[in-house]
């Protein structure tokens, strides 16, 4: 064991209360089954049938309802310390509970970035005071210029698990050979935001049918594939794990799942919104739809769904990027890529992965449905377990939902249907793809580390 | 019969997204898109889309109701024109309805003639009526054919217009146009400003040097304070594809495209189309008012060079086609878009030798250095090897073809200066056809009901 320091609480002490979520049906990675939940003290204290309410307890309605693990996510901009006009680690972390989410790895491309402990502890402090857990990535290179490797050990050591320069991706293959070789004995994995720069050639949209038509530069495909490609070989050389950042082109996906049937330690995650949109969303020239990845063709919606069907996808993560309003009232080259994604992950991944709603991008391909379980899979258990924050990684998220284990949970509604406003999410920023469009599935109650943060869909501070 | 026609399209339909549909028979593949990109998005959070599509719909409605009964009111037969046009445009109707009592006046003001029509005491429409009062021109696909021959048509009048000992018509008094060019441009600016004054618009101008943009004021915090001081049309260049677009969900004036970035340029390409027109008139020995758009079913039109940062190339091929040209584009891999995929061009080659003796029309592109276009090719000389129009090669035409150019032109990189002197090659007509197809563009988009009542 290296001599590391405990790593400091990433969450608010356990809430000393009573809580009963009733009627629900309890999902996790054991199984489905009718169950109410007993909450005390923090901690799950009885998963059965009908549990008579304790006085002073406060009951959650799950009628209808799934009760799960709180959803976990990799992937998520909190845009403090530096852009607080944007986000900041509460208004984010409201947000987070209001989408389920129980846990969020704060992405490190702050300003300043998480590339030292002094930053790292900063934002962890922010985040224990905030409404869940936050766990912060580190960055892979000093200021995530991709010149020299930032101090892994001293990240290490508060914690830090997940190491990125997300926002650009390492383009110099020798320096990530070093960072994967280094990480290997650090114990930490590495993620890479996958994008060969001078492929990219600093295009706005995905480059296709629409990029074309709309006279917009465009980023190929083959900027992404080229350096997941890259990267494979690497974790090939170096036996280090890997996680993939937002895989977003079908023949990104195709290069993981033979990596993966090759027995290598590597992972990938996609976001919502390249399950859901396509290029064509570029049509008006918003920029509330620049993102990077870009949004890609239908053929590629699709492929990322499949992907999510037969294993090659380990998860679903936001990217939530808020920006604020007047940074996205700007001409395409000028405004910051980037959307919004906590508060609508779960109904967005509901709709394009068990649902195949055929609404939501997509090229009209059979795509193999994921059961409900299989969703929340790919938002919780299976996330966390990336991030070191499940049960075997000696955190607290992930489940199962079982007497005994730390009380973060989510109540899921599958069938509630509303309509995004921007003004009402929490996120500081409006910047939501989703903005003026209906969703069915929402988040009744989140329970952070024993506290129901959101009853009835509301934050309760 | 000119207004009859287009009423009769259904180009007037109150609901957006018709338009584009409609339109898109015209380019194929264009409807089906316009349709998914909908269904893709749904329907409240698009603004943008429905302020787009909206518009091209506008315009169709406008172009083809109001302002072909306009022309024709002025040009033919008067009254009988108009009242034809009422009864048989249907939809179209509601969108014209001021704009034809009113219309027929600004045409007769636009000709500098009283009007014999005791009607033209207009009413104005009620602002937010059917289709909306706003009507922008950001792409070509919002004219389509029809439009583009109006346009045409138009412009064959302000050209008469400028011969005059004073160019200058009320059609739009006390209108004000604004030209916003975030980006360097001296012809299209001066043409577009000269056009707005012959026709008796107050022009504001304004550009990023030395303004609040430099100073750190959005683009769209600039364009809404511009528009606050009153005005009823900006005409926008931007380096970035889509900026009029967006300055036209930003405001309530319309808009026009001077060049956005490589997707579109407009006006450029109507005065291109009115250029091949007058030639091709000239040439059959006919007036231009005679010749229609028929001269341009058929025509083989090459377009050589930089098409992939081109926005002359795009307006241009969108424009052509929809005409009945048959567009060759010609050029290296590294100088063409990354998809051709619903692009209305016959074919697509390298061989420039080999496409030029099936010429009528060869249309020259820039090198565009200044946009990084210079590193696509490995070097200036190289490209004139492959791709210049040489004296040799400008001798492959058959002897009616006709070379154009949108400028400025770099002599010796891609047109040989010899070739660019030559009687075929019609750059400076291109020029002077310039401020009389803009005229003809902010007349149908501003020559509104109330402007000209009193000419």
């Amino acid at each position: 064991m290296p001599d590391r320091p405990p790593a400091p609480a990433g969450a608010a002490a356990p809430w000393p209360g009573t809580v009963v979520i009733r009627g629900g049906t309890v999902v996790d990675e054991t199984g489905t089954r009718q169950a109410d939940v007993l909450v005390r003290d923090g901690r799950v204290v009885a998963v059965e049938k009908r549990i008579t309410i304790p006085g002073g307890a406060t009951v959650l309605d799950a009628g209808g309802c799934l009760v799960a693990p709180g959803l976990v996510d990799l992937h998520a901009h909190l845009r403090q310390p530096g852009a607080e006009e944007a986000e900041t680690v509460e208004s984010a972390s409201r947000a987070a509970v209001l989408g389920g989410f129980t846990a969020v790895v704060a992405m490190p491309n702050t300003d300043p970035p998480v590339d030292n402990a002094a930053v790292a502890l900063e934002v962890l402090a922010l985040g224990a005071a905030s409404l869940c857990r936050v766990a912060v990535a580190g960055a892979i290179t000093v200021g995530r210029a991709g010149e020299r490797l930032a101090p892994m050990g001293e990240l290490a050591a508060l914690g830090v698990r997940l190491f990125t320069d997300d926002g650009a991706g390492v383009q110099d293959g020798g320096l990530m050979r070093r960072a994967l070789d280094y990480a290997r004995g650090l114990g930490v994995t590495l993620a890479q935001h996958c994008e060969d720069r001078a492929i990219a050639a600093g295009g706005l949209m995905h480059e296709g049918e629409w990029s074309a038509r709309l006279g917009l530069p465009g980023v190929p495909a083959a900027a992404e594939e080229a350096m997941v490609a890259r990267d494979i070989a690497l974790v090939a050389a170096t036996g280090a794990p890997m996680h993939f950042l937002h895989l977003s082109c079908a023949g990104s996906l195709s290069l993981v799942a033979a990596a993966k049937a090759a027995g290598m330690p590597v992972t990938a995650e996609v976001a919502p919104h390249h399950l859901a949109l396509t290029d064509a969303e570029l049509a008006a020239y918003d920029p509330l739809f620049k993102v990077n990845p870009p949004l890609r063709s239908a053929a590629d919606v699709a492929a990322v769904r499949r992907a999510c069907a037969t294993g090659t996808v380990d998860a679903v993560a936001t990217d939530h990027a808020p920006h604020a309003a007047n940074t996205k009232e700007a001409p395409l080259d000028e405004a910051p890529p980037g959307m919004l994604g906590l508060q609508t992950a779960w109904p967005v991944a509901l709709a394009a992965l068990h649902r195949g709603d055929p609404g939501l991008g997509a090229d009209g391909e059979a795509v193999p449905a994921l059961s409900v379980a299989d969703v929340i899979g790919l938002l919780s258990w299976r996330p966390a377990r990336i991030a070191g924050l499940d049960r075997a990684g000696g955190g607290d998220q992930g489940g199962p939902v079982a007497a005994g284990e730390p009380a973060n949970l989510c109540v899921l509604d599958p069938a509630h249907t509303w309509t995004v406003e921007a003004g009402a999410l929490a996120s500081r920023s409006g910047n939501s793809p989703w903005r003026g469009r209906t969703l069915t599935g929402s988040v009744r109650h989140t329970v952070v580390a024993g506290e129901p943060v959101v009853i009835g869909g509301e934050a309760q501070r | 019969m000119v207004a009859a026609g287009p009423g009769a399209s259904g180009g007037a339909s109150p609901e957006p997204g018709a338009g584009v549909t409609a339109r898109g028979a015209g380019r194929s593949g264009t409807g089906a898109r316009g349709a998914r990109a909908r269904e893709a998005s749904g329907a409240a959070a698009r603004v943008g889309a429905a302020e787009r599509s909206g518009a091209a719909a506008r315009v169709g409605a406008a172009e083809q109701s109001g302002a072909a009964a306009r022309v024709g009111a002025a040009e033919r037969s008067g009254a009988a024109a108009r009242v034809g046009a009422a009864e048989r445009s249907g939809a179209a109707a509601r969108v014209g309805a001021a704009e034809r009592s009113g219309g027929s006046s600004q045409a007769d003001a636009a000709s500098g003639q009283d009007s014999d029509d005791g009607g033209s005491q207009s009413v104005p429409a009620p602002p937010g009526g059917p289709g909306g009062r706003r009507r922008h021109l950001l792409s070509i696909d919002d004219l389509g054919a029809e439009g583009i021959a109006t346009v045409l048509r138009l412009s064959d009048r302000f050209v008469e217009v400028a011969r005059r000992p004073i160019p200058k018509v009320p059609a739009l008094r006390g209108r004000t146009v604004a030209s916003v060019f975030a980006e360097s441009s001296t012809r299209t600016r001066l043409s577009f400003e000269t056009a707005a004054r012959r026709l008796s618009a107050d022009v504001i101008s304004f550009s990023p040097a030395g303004s609040s943009l430099a100073k750190g004021e959005s683009l769209r915090d600039t364009v809404q304070t511009v528009a606050a001081m009153g005005v009823d049309c900006f005409v926008v260049r931007h380096g970035c594809a889509g900026v009029p677009a967006q300055v036209a969900g930003w405001t309530g004036a319309s808009v026009v495209n001077a060049g956005d970035g490589w997707h579109e340029h407009p006006t450029q390409a109507l005065l291109d189309c009115a250029t091949i027109r007058q030639v091709l008139a000239e040439r059959d020995g006919m007036a231009v008012d005679d010749v229609g758009v028929d001269g341009f079913v058929g025509l083989r039109v090459a377009i050589v060079g930089d098409v992939a940062h081109s926005r002359v190339a795009r307006s241009g091929i969108l424009a052509l086609a929809a005409l009945g040209a048959r567009v060759t584009l010609v050029a290296p891999g590294s100088l063409l878009p990354p998809s051709l995929v619903g692009w209305p061009v016959e074919a697509v080659t390298a061989d420039l030798d080999d496409v030029l003796p099936e010429t009528d029309v060869c249309y020259v592109l820039r090198l565009q250095t200044e946009r990084g276009a210079g590193a696509f090719v490995p070097s200036p000389r190289e490209y004139t090897a492959g791709f210049g129009l040489t004296a040799r090669r400008a001798a492959l035409l058959p002897d009616h073809a006709m070379v154009l150019h949108p400028g400025p032109m770099v002599r010796g990189v891609e047109i040989a200066a010899d070739v660019a002197d030559l009687p075929r090659t019609v750059v400076l007509r291109q020029v002077a056809n310039g401020v009389a197809v803009r005229m003809a563009v902010l007349f149908l988009l501003l020559g509104a009901e109330e402007a000209t009542a009193d000419a």
